[in-house]
């Protein structure tokens, strides 16, 4: 009981604070907060660098003797690797005005989860090793020395950043504090001091295509699974088939859909749709070598996130595939749109992507060839295509959460929204500065969805869950719609805590509780297995 | 650190800035040194030390393309998308810079609609909270004026800009009645403006305590020179009057590369000569790069068209990754059990191996 | 004059107080931003100490808004059991208030008030911190059930299906 405070200091509340400054306040992790600690077994399956045991509540890290080497060598690469990085260490005035944007702020009051603080830890060692100012000076040029409690401060404060660049946008310079996250989280990883949570999906995705590490079969005997509850459900038995040579769309979609409720309804949805049009002409298949649209890979380093993205084009070409289709995700769709080509391409084995039912060219795809399913899907309803009853979701009052990565990293605001309208009655926004590209983040994304962490991810999803209350007091909104998997994975934890009378879908979901079939039978519930509006008795 | 002894060291640091010309010329009279070898000295550091910064940054390459999205993508024609916050093309990503650089868009963003639950139904009421964007603009657009007056000692003739500007600058004073007596010349509203811009930003980062919390020497070190700055000016305009006839022979020589120190220059105006020696050398070592480095940020100058034109990443090199023959390798038997195609047969693979 | 009436004449200084006691809990740099921020979405935690503080004011004063206590009470404490909280300061700040009590009547005059005004009062203070710990209590538990479940419904339903397939192996999942 080292730990239970004498009864003189309980509540004591120290209203003469001292006014120290943050280098002077040391960091202390704390359980609740923190994420274990990556199995060494899926960092060597990887080849990660200074594998070794170690956990991040002990004392000594257990670091390589030349650690200090590795993260000033890794610091200089990057500097010279990436523009972005180099001048986000150089340029900040320090104005504050990024100060309360950052969701992991909000929800603690931390003051080092204020992103320009979180890019302070970093830049006060670069000034000691990269200025003349910070060698010259030292601490009164904002420099420090790099120690293992330095390092123990970075690796805390960089697991409690999701990359969601939400400070990016208010930032005057536009620096993006992911980037700065990212560059850290490369240093930590080339250190060994990867998180389980991270390593663990990575190593799965690189030896077995999924984060998981769903073996083929079992994936395909899940998929069969949801074919046999669709045909339940519409009495209409769908077949989807797995790495068809020659078909004309390769679609890729995040795991997490093939396992995870809600997202293994979104992927019903998807099943669904595909079925719809196939008589229209689209010519579809799924892949279990390319089975994962997640990328873990992006959260550890810029390579590892090639080495796992790379197998999309891989199996597109291996398939002979005209163009790829791809699922409701985030961070895969940060990947997709923005790094993708770039890492793996050109994809001049591709074609330009158009829909085969409605002959529409995707002209902002015609590089990458990768088009969002939210996309592909307001193309056919613009175009008339799909026989929509939005009646049947007249039991679901909805709002919708703009992932940060599909927001911020693509601008893809609009193209969801109208999808929603035409499959669902009741929709209302949230608040206008917690949506589009002022969105809040789940709390969970960038590989922070663990378990041991639950505090972090309640206080980080606060922002976020109190902007759904509202809508649910005000509206008596009773489901939040988003496209991304790992918001489908952690938002039923965040709002089972906030918001417990809040429920979570995917769009596709939606949509496919919507969609009528030719000669389906009548269907009395949604893909849940709840009766539809008006079915209740049946 | 302690922010006092922050505030404390850049502040002493401001005084030293200001007693060096102070003694070299009132106890010294150094007036070579403090006429013509520091401001070519300071006009060397600066004109180099920002080309070796921004050749600094420049060096490193833009892997990626990762512009943040304040909008609307490009998507199908009948989606309205947002060309300035979520540039299409170049022409998208220059209005985008020209908005960021000359109104300061991101800093703008803060302002909001706030909703404000009434008896009679949800009011919306507009939150004008952004002291903080009103004051950076007030401030860079006195400085940039001030600096453009300022070519009144520059050049000979006098460009007729200058002339507008300043009475521009004069215009909203003009009728009222100088405080000091007569001899006073009208009093320019940039100059009140500047220092009182400065002086909010002042404040304000010792008063919000977050923003001490984040703030370093060097941050409060180039307010209190621009404060000084300002303030020595204000001093020689309104107050402790300087021969303007040598200061304007002593810059234009300085220019002209014939300089020479007339005589009859008062001390303050080598204070604020030097103030700004300081200042312009002190640009390329310090957080005041942030002119130029705004032009090269990445998340703001590139235009979000990921998918359409393919971006190259120059030190992109090949990386090892768990093949499809491996994995088929792996898991052949599992694949051809689930009735999965298989590029090979278990019986090729016996007679390979 | 009885307690209930100073209180209710001193009310708004009082509230204003314990307020300020409530936000003193957090770390001084924060400090200025959960009082100062006034927009409910951009800063949730300073606004639920502003609005719900009031409600437990009331209550505690004369007994009025009993219903409504339990919901400002989860509502405030929902988040400290999230926040870097002891148990004791998750609470605590409740009891804050019977010093501001005392403080507020000496100022006033060294105003000693009759043991069982003072009782009804610090009664009722009591009870709010008692049921601020079952709920504090209940918000942990929440948290660990959050943790279990969340294992249950990602791996279970693989796990789940794989057995009642039975077909290759599928690797425990041990991250």
């Amino acid at each position: 009981m080292a730990d239970t405070p004498k009864p003189e200091e309980l509540t004591k509340i120290d209203h003469t604070a001292p006014l120290k400054g943050w280098m002077d306040t040391p960091v202390e992790l704390k359980p609740g907060i923190y994420c274990h600690a990556a199995s060494p077994k899926d960092l060597e399956a990887v080849d990660t660098p200074n594998v070794h045991e170690w956990r991040p509540g002990d004392e000594d890290w257990n670091l390589p003797d030349n650690w200090k080497n590795v993260v000033e060598d890794g610091f200089k690469l990057r500097l010279d690797r990436f523009r972005s990085f180099k001048l986000f260490m150089d340029i900040c005035v320090r104005c504050g005005a990024c100060a309360d944007k950052c969701h992991f702020f909000i929800g603690s009051g931390d003051p080092k989860n204020m992103p320009v603080l979180r890019a302070e830890l970093f830049r006060s060692v670069y000034r000691k090793k990269f200025t003349t100012g910070g060698k010259l000076f030292g601490r009164l040029a904002g420099a420090r020395d790099l120690t293992e409690d330095v390092l123990k401060e970075w690796w805390y404060y960089l697991y409690q950043c999701t990359e969601c660049r939400r400070c990016s946008l208010f930032c005057p310079y536009g620096i993006d504090t992911a980037e700065i996250t990212i560059m850290g989280r490369e240093l930590t990883n080339d250190l060994g001091l990867n998180i389980g949570w991270v390593a663990g999906p990575v190593a799965n995705c690189y030896l077995k295509s999924n984060h998981i590490g769903l073996l083929p079969n079992v994936i395909k005997d899940n998929i069969e699974f949801f074919v046999d509850d669709i045909e339940d459900i519409t009495g209409i038995r769908m077949d989807p088939d797995f790495n068809r040579k020659g078909a004309e769309i390769l679609f890729v979609t995040p795991s997490g859909d093939y396992f995870a409720d809600p997202g293994t309804y979104t992927c019903m949805g998807y099943l669904m749709l595909f079925h719809y049009l196939k008589a229209q002409g689209l010519d579809i298949t799924w892949s279990t070598y390319a089975a994962e649209g997640g990328n873990f890979g992006f959260f550890t380093s810029h390579e590892m996130a090639k080495r796992l993205n790379a197998k999309i084009y891989a199996e597109a070409k291996r398939l002979g595939v005209k163009w790829i289709l791809g699922g409701e995700c985030g961070h895969m769709w940060r990947v997709v749109h923005q790094y993708m080509d770039t890492f793996n391409g050109p994809a001049d084995f591709l074609e330009e992507p158009v829909s085969p039912i409605t002959g529409t060219k995707f002209e902002n795809a015609k590089s990458t060839k990768m088009v969002h399913i939210v996309e592909f899907t307001a193309d056919l309803i613009k175009n008339n295509k799909l026989k929509l009853d939005p009646s049947r979701n007249d039991n679901v009052i909805l709002t919708y959460h703009d992932s940060c990565n599909p927001a911020r990293g693509m601008g893809f605001l609009e193209e969801p929204r109208y999808v929603i309208k035409n499959v669902c009655n009741n929709f209302y926004e949230m608040p206008s500065n917690t949506i589009r590209e002022q969105t809040f983040c789940c709390g969970s994304g960038a590989g922070l969805n663990a378990g041991e962490n639950m505090e972090l991810r309640m206080r980080g999803g606060l922002p976020r869950a109190n902007a759904v209350r509202y809508v649910h007091e005000k509206y008596g909104v009773n489901m939040m719609a988003c496209i991304c998997a790992i918001d489908r994975a952690a938002f039923p934890t965040l709002m089972e805590y906030w918001v417990p009378e809040v429920d979570i879908t995917g769009i596709h979901e939606l949509v496919a509780n919507a969609l009528v079939f030719e000669g389906e039978k009548k269907r009395t519930t949604d893909l849940r297995g709840e009766p539809l509006p008006g079915m209740e008795d049946e | 650190m302690n922010f006092l002894v922050s505030i404390a060291v850049s502040f002493v640091a401001f005084i030293i800035v200001v007693l060096i010309p102070l003694i070299g010329i009132g106890a010294f009279g150094m007036y070579t040194f403090f006429g013509i070898v520091v401001p070519y000295a300071a006009m060397a550091t600066f004109f180099l030390g920002v080309i070796i910064r921004v050749i600094g940054w420049a060096r490193s390459p833009v892997p990626f393309r990762i512009p943040t999205t304040a909008g609307q993508e490009e998507s199908f024609p009948w989606i309205k998308t947002d060309p300035i916050d979520n540039p299409k093309d170049t022409k998208g990503v220059i209005m985008r810079m020209l908005l960021e650089v000359l109104c300061f868009r991101s800093l703008f963003r803060n302002v909001r609609l706030e909703y404000r639950d009434a008896d009679d139904g949800t009011r919306i009421t507009f939150e004008w909270e952004k002291w903080l964007w009103i004051a950076a603009i007030i401030f860079h657009y006195s400085f940039l004026v001030i600096f453009l007056r300022h070519f009144r000692f520059f050049t000979e003739p006098i460009p007729g800009f200058v002339h507008v500007l300043e009475k521009l600058d004069g215009f909203l004073q003009m009728g009222v009645v100088p405080v000091i007596g007569f001899g006073v010349p009208g009093v320019y509203i940039t100059d009140m403006l500047l220092v009182a811009a400065v002086t909010y930003l002042l404040v304000r980062r010792i008063y919000i305590s977050q923003v001490r919390y984040v703030s370093l020497s060097q941050d409060y070190f180039p307010l209190f020179l621009i404060l000084g700055l300002g303030i020595t000016g204000i001093l020689m305009r309104y107050f402790i009057r300087v021969d303007i006839t040598s200061v304007k022979e002593l810059v234009l020589g300085l220019f002209k590369f014939s300089p020479t120190v007339p005589d009859g220059i008062g001390v303050m105006f080598f204070i604020h000569l030097f103030i700004v020696c300081v200042l312009i050398s002190y640009i390329p070592f310090s957080k005041l790069m942030h002119m130029g480095g705004i032009f090269l940020s990445p998340t703001r100058n590139l235009a979000n068209n990921n998918r359409k034109v393919r971006h190259v990443n120059p030190w992109n090199y090949p990386v090892k990754v768990h093949t499809y023959e491996e994995y088929e390798d792996e898991f052949r038997d599992l694949l051809i059990e689930a009735g999965i195609p298989v590029e090979k047969q278990p019986d090729e693979k016996v007679e390979q191996s | 004059m009885d307690l209930k009436d100073f209180l209710q004449e001193k009310r708004s200084g009082i509230i204003k107080q314990w307020r300020k006691a409530v936000i003193e809990t957090y770390p001084s740099e924060t400090q200025n931003f959960l009082r100062k921020e006034k927009d409910q979405f951009a800063n949730p935690v300073g606004l639920i100490i502003e609005n719900e503080i009031e409600k437990l004011y009331d209550f505690i004063v004369d007994g009025t808004g009993e219903d409504q206590i339990p919901l400002s009470l989860d509502k405030m404490i929902r988040v400290r059991a999230v926040q870097d909280f002891t148990p004791s300061d998750a609470v605590g700040f409740l009891f804050k208030l019977k010093d501001i009590i005392k403080i507020q009547s000496k100022k006033a005059g060294n105003i000693t008030w009759p043991i069982e005004y003072v009782d009804g009062v610090f009664e009722r203070i009591d009870k709010v911190v008692l049921l601020a710990f079952d709920i504090y209590m209940g918000c942990r538990q929440k948290i660990n059930d959050l943790r279990v479940s969340e294992i249950k419904n990602e791996v279970g339903r693989v796990l789940e299906k794989a057995r009642l397939i039975q077909r290759g192996p599928v690797q425990k999942q041990t991250f």
